[in-house]
């Protein structure tokens, strides 16, 4: 058992036993632990290095630390800088899991359910990786490869997220059937770059990985009147909505059937187009 | 949020007695940790043990090799059913299940061995290690298709089959009758009590074997135990343990003869717990349900005959399958006269996880289908459903289905009027938290379509069918103050509370202690289920008290030369009326008094070979109304309130009442749109809280309570109906309804998913 | 196998864990090395929020933490939720409001539901009723609906205006 203070502290401890188990909030390790799936053995725990807390700004881009909780991303401080981040947060679990499960921890875990992830792909987020050999950096959809397989080699940790601050309106929804306290059944984050004149689309719980709805994306950023600031029509609000659904890879499984992923990351589009252009109570979605 | 009213107390007052608000005596511990559940139990020297389950639901066993986990350090003991000492099967209707797996599994989770060892890890390891050599076999999971299949069970597959027939059989061969037909489906739904199965078995030094454990039904999990051990009773002695729950999940055994095993054969206390993963394979379940039925009534709405087909899947052991189908039986058609009947109820085996008692017993799943049925031949009259229930409502002086007169209280016509025109708080919320999807924010106001319904129900309280039941108490009175005896399993519906307040009551007591619950120096207190326990286990305190009473006073009345007609307890004395003799209760139990009592209710009568008898002793009716906000693109939804009237007979503490009325509607609640145990070829797929939802407090909407409607049960100590299961019988019902009305779909099955209502044909009605 | 010593500060009072076993939860060794049985086991994988306890202040599940890795962090339990009342009597506010309001049934998700309401009032003195139900989400309860609970946050958090005033 390492208590690791330090990033350097903690590479230093995965590089003479690269098997050791990282731990950050444990709330997908102990799981395991509990269940008896997971026998750990040497442990490094990294959750009272300062370096992976809190945030910083870089110009236009936010280098979120890899510790940075579920609560802390709720925060209405950091939420109004990232808002589907901050809302995709709110979603997670239950409040005790919010004080100590970490961005860094979903990352790691790499569910094709984890709430962070749709955001991240949104976002063209990029993440850092540490070891005593040095760093490197990786966008999403190369750190995230597979079900619950992640692109961390022997002595790795995440140490950032950087994301860009972009200026323009953010949703993020998630389907499950209770309330509170749900692993997704599908999930979407919209995100408006208007300086780019883009509108980026993730989806979660729909294929192995995060995805972008890249077809959906080119339709709708073309025909939105950047300049002129009007709403997209409601013919093409359903035909994004089709696209979306089209771009989904969803399976069937306990939580629910591919069709309804489907169905409803095609309804979820079309409502958070509607709420980012301010069409609420307008054209029906 | 309803206020909670305090009925007026009648006659002198006592305090702490009938009627009031009394709070739990173990509320204290159980707010500071301080009070022990069964799994919190600890003793020196303890071993811990633990237990490997099938992982098929159907496969013969060619051997076992326990070898590798007897060698590993720690492990203490490793047993398989050739060291069941005793019978190697129990039951509580047949003994039909093995202790432990012998040459064939039944479901998957059925026990083969368990462990003793110096740590759960070790126990972990252990478990692991022993190789068991299963030849799988394709598993009967089709419970249409059981009765002609090969039995996968000596006692075959069909566990009991009633053929209930009332009345005039060809009643509905005739013109200008209105008919309705439906298909029903309920899910297997989980009792999902939070404390784990868990128990301490201590060998003792004269060969028997202490047990503490949580459990519904002391005695007569002792008989088990002590059958498949082998022992007299007398040496296996069960002593509760706090229980965290129960619902039906702890009747039968679970742990207990293994527990027993261990601890016998290792000579050391050991301790189990169950993971919620295990305890999701390690008790039975409610039955799943599939239902046909066909109502036939006048254009004015008169019913003139019900037609079902009741189908239960009871998996692979009986359980108190049986008692379970005759309940939906009987109770098939609801609350209302029905001249005519043909229900065809049956339970049968399969290899899917076993299911049996869960609160509500069989009228669950038969409320559903009648009040889907009643609402669609509302439609098809073009009549109001209210009226329609209020039309063909039973009461006092009606036949049932089995022929038997209601001769105690049933106010179903006002319990569904208090219900239905109990004014709504429901307003509409411009919150988005409020709306179906909650966190995840998926609907806007637009979104959002509202629906609403009523549902009555009923069932029987108590045993049925003849079952000579009874519950034991043993009242002392020593220096003023009462002991109460009684093994009646308090699970947290609130007995101890109402322990003290019928003591009270009867002997002007300030101070009552409730003895330790076990088996030994005192009978059996039945079953803390099938609503049951207030009557029998407060009836016999109640009586037992009244001995004592009388006792007192006579010999009050012999001291002081007076008659015992004037004689009153109050407050601790006992006065005469005139004010002449006043007598200190303390002073005159200084030498103690006590009474043994054995307490009956009126004898019942099996059913005949067409489902009539005079089977049961006593019904109670409920009524809920839910309003439901739905989400229909997605099929989200959310529970916006519910109302309740329950016929209650009396009632004895109203906040007591109140949480089984708001706890009840929960599991309602949970039926209704979200708990459903999924198994795919026998196999559980979501045996854990991640993905069997229980309802979250953003879940579970107010309980307003509309009535409790109060008229006094003959028979029944102090007038009082149990009210613990109806809450969770008409709420489901309620809920669907009003789905049913939101949406304008059939909704024929709960719980209902989001798919059923997002993906529903367009075609199927768009009423909004 | 067991790891090397670790101290905690569990209400109040420095504790030191022996002969622990990797890969023990801070719930266990509540439970079954501390004689600390209060904070419950009803799921031990962070759905039921019965074993919720403070950990340097913060509202967790106890199940989801390595014990070991919690070293020298103060850990506060339904136990010790008394001694941090302010209020006189050997009840914290919290738990009298639950006995008075009928909360408590079977009581297996009363501690934990008790940690969360306190950590709730800490926060917010004076909560709407959806805040009340956001900040129990995480802690079922079988029993209840939920009904006297929320009655109970109420009487709770009358109690602790009226304390401060």
């Amino acid at each position: 058992m390492t208590i690791a203070r330090t990033l350097d502290d903690a590479c230093a401890a995965l590089a003479a036993d690269p098997t050791a188990t990282v731990l950050a909030g444990g709330t997908d390790l102990m799981v395991q632990v509990n269940r008896g799936d997971r026998i750990i053995s040497n442990v490094v725990a990294i959750d009272r290095i300062p370096e992976l807390r809190g945030w910083t700004r870089e110009g236009d881009f936010l280098e979120i630390g890899a510790g940075m909780t579920y609560a802390e991303m709720a925060d209405p401080g950091f939420a109004a800088l990232v808002p589907a981040l901050g809302q995709a947060a709110r979603t997670v679990g239950s409040p005790q899991i919010r004080a100590t499960g970490t961005i860094g921890g979903n990352l790691a875990t790499a569910s094709p359910a984890g709430d962070m992830l749709p955001v991240l792909v949104a976002l063209d987020a990029v993440v850092e990786l540490r070891s005593s050999n040095g760093r490197r950096h990786l966008p999403l959809d190369e750190f995230v490869v597979g079900v619950k397989a992640n692109a961390l080699t022997a002595g790795e940790l995440i140490v950032t997220v950087r994301v860009p601050v972009l200026h323009g309106p953010q949703e993020f929804m998630k389907v499950g059937p209770r309330n509170a306290m749900v692993i997704s059944v599908a999930s979407l984050a919209l995100v408006v770059d208007p300086a780019g004149r883009t509108v980026r689309v993730g989806l979660g719980s729909v294929a192995p990985v995060p995805l972008r709805a890249t077809e959906a994306e080119v339709m709708i950023g073309g025909r939105i009147d950047w300049d002129g600031g009007g709403p997209p029509t409601t013919g093409d609000v359903d035909r994004f909505g089709q696209l979306v659904a089209d771009a989904a890879r969803p399976i069937d499984d306990h939580r629910g059937t591919a069709a309804y992923r489907r169905h409803v990351v095609g309804v979820m589009a079309q409502r958070t187009l509607v709420r980012a252009f301010g069409m609420v109570g307008e054209a029906a979605a | 949020m309803s206020a909670v009213r305090s009925t007026p107390t009648r006659g002198r007052t006592r305090l702490g007695g009938i009627g009031e608000s009394v709070q739990r005596p173990d509320s204290i511990p159980k707010v500071t940790g301080d009070f022990a559940f069964s799994s919190d139990l600890w003793h020196d020297r303890m071993l811990w043990g633990g237990t490997l389950r099938s992982p098929h639901p159907s496969a013969r066993i060619s051997s076992i090799d326990v070898g590798p986990a007897v060698a590993m350090t720690g492990v203490h003991a490793v047993l398989t059913h050739a060291d069941v000492p005793g019978t190697a099967t129990f039951g509580l209707e047949h003994l039909d299940q093995p202790v432990l797996a012998g040459d064939v599994v039944r479901y998957e989770g059925e026990p083969v061995a368990i462990v003793a060892a110096d740590h759960p890890e070790t126990v972990r390891r252990a478990l692991d290690a022993i190789s068991v050599d299963y030849v799988v076999t394709e598993p009967l999971v089709d419970p249409s298709l059981a009765e002609t299949a090969t039995p996968i069970h000596p006692d075959g597959n069909l566990i009991r089959r009633i053929h209930l027939r009332h009345g005039d059989q060809s009643a509905a061969d005739r013109d200008g009758l209105v008919s309705v037909e439906g298909t029903y489906e309920v899910g297997m739904q989980d009792q999902a009590f939070l404390g784990p199965e868990s128990g301490l078995a201590v060998p003792a030094d004269d060969g028997g074997v202490d047990l503490f454990v949580a459990t519904q039904w002391l005695h007569v999990d002792r008989d088990q135990v002590a059958d498949c051990l082998g022992m007299d009773p007398d040496l296996v002695r069960l002593t509760l343990a706090g229980v965290g729950g129960a619902f039906g999940a702890r009747e039968d055994l679970s742990l207990h003869v293994h527990l027993c095993m261990l601890a016998l054969h290792t000579g050391r206390p050991v301790k189990m717990v169950y993971s919620r993963q295990e305890s999701f394979h390690g008790h039975v379940h409610r039955h799943p349900a599939s239902m046909w039925y066909r109502h036939h009534a006048e254009s004015d709405g008169t019913l003139v005959r019900v037609e079902a087909r009741l189908l239960l899947d009871g998996g692979a052991y009986a359980s108190s399958s049986g008692a379970v189908i005759a309940n939906a039986t009987c109770f098939a058609a609801g609350p209302y006269r029905v001249p005519s009947a043909d229900i065809d109820g049956v339970v049968v085996r399969t290899n899917n996880p076993p299911c049996g008692a869960m609160r509500g017993f069989g009228a669950v799943q038969t409320c559903m289908a009648h009040e889907a049925q009643m609402d669609r031949l509302a439609a098809a009259l073009g009549m109001d459903p209210i009226q329609l229930r209020l039309k063909n409502a039973l009461a006092p002086g009606d036949r049932l289905l089995t022929g038997q007169v209601l001769t105690g209280t049933l106010p179903v016509a006002e319990v569904i009027r208090t219900c239905a025109e109990h004014p709504s708080a429901a307003v509409w919320s411009d919150e988005p938290m409020t709306r179906p999807g909650g966190a995840g924010r998926t609907a806007d106001a637009g979104h959002v379509v509202r629906g609403e319904a009523l549902a009555v129900g009923f069932k029987n309280l108590m045993f049925s069918e003849g079952f000579d039941d009874s519950s034991a108490a043993r009242c002392e009175l020593r220096d003023g103050v009462a002991t109460i005896t009684c093994a009646c399993a308090e699970v947290g519906q609130g007995f101890v509370t109402l322990v003290g307040q019928i003591t009270r009551e009867v002997l002007g007591v300030d101070e009552v202690v409730l003895a330790p619950v076990q088996t030994t120096g005192i009978g059996s207190a039945g079953s803390t289920s099938a609503s049951r326990q207030t009557w029998m286990s407060g009836g016999a305190v109640q009586k037992a008290c009244e001995e004592v009473r009388a006792a007192l006073v006579a010999r009050v009345a012999l001291t002081h030369g007076v008659s015992v007609d004037g004689l009153v307890l109050v407050e601790g004395r006992v006065e005469s009326l005139s004010g002449s003799v006043s007598v200190d209760l303390a002073e005159a139990t200084a030498e103690p008094l006590s009474a043994d009592v054995v307490h009956r209710h009126a004898p019942t009568s099996p059913l005949d070979e067409d489902g009539q008898g005079d089977a049961h002793v006593s019904f109670a009716v409920s009524a809920h109304r839910a309003i439901v906000d739905v989400d229909p693109d997605l099929g989200l939804v959310r529970v916006v309130e519910l109302t309740t009237s329950q016929d209650v007979g009396r009632v004895l503490n109203p906040v007591q009442a109140v949480g089984q009325l708001e706890g009840g509607a929960a599991q309602g609640v949970g039926l209704a749109v979200m708990e459903e145990v999924l198994v795919v070829d026998g196999r559980i797929r979501n045996a854990s809280f991640t993905d069997y939802l229980v309802p979250t407090a953003l879940d579970m909407p107010p309980v307003e309570i509309a009535a409790l409607i109060e008229q006094p049960e003959p028979g029944a100590p102090f007038g009082a109906k149990g009210i613990g299961e109806p809450p969770c019988i008409s709420s489901t019902a309620a809920v669907v309804g009003a789905l049913r009305d939101a949406t304008g779909l059939e909704l024929v099955r709960v719980p209902v998913r989001p798919a059923d209502i997002a993906l529903a044909d367009a075609s199927a009605g768009a009423d909004r | 196998m067991s790891g090397d010593p670790y101290r905690l500060t569990v209400n109040g009072r420095p504790v030191e864990v022996f002969d622990g076993h990797p890969g023990e939860s801070l719930l266990f060794v509540l439970r079954e090395r501390l004689g600390l049985p209060g904070s419950k086991n009803a799921c031990e994988e962070g759905e039921c929020g019965s074993c919720s306890v403070r950990l340097d202040g913060d509202l967790v599940c106890s199940c989801l933490v390595l014990a070991a890795a919690a070293a020298d962090r103060q850990v506060v339990t339904v136990e010790g939720l008394a001694d941090t009342d302010d209020g006189a009597g050997p009840l914290a506010d919290v738990q009298r409001a639950f006995v008075e309001a009928g909360a408590v049934q079977c009581g297996f998700c009363t501690p934990g539901l008790l940690m969360a309401v306190d950590a709730l009032l800490c926060d917010e003195p004076d909560p709407g009723e959806l805040t009340v139900r956001e900040a129990i989400s995480g802690n079922l309860c079988r029993c209840t609906g939920y009904g006297r609970i929320l009655e109970a946050v109420d009487k709770a958090a009358t109690m602790r205006r009226e304390a401060r005033s």
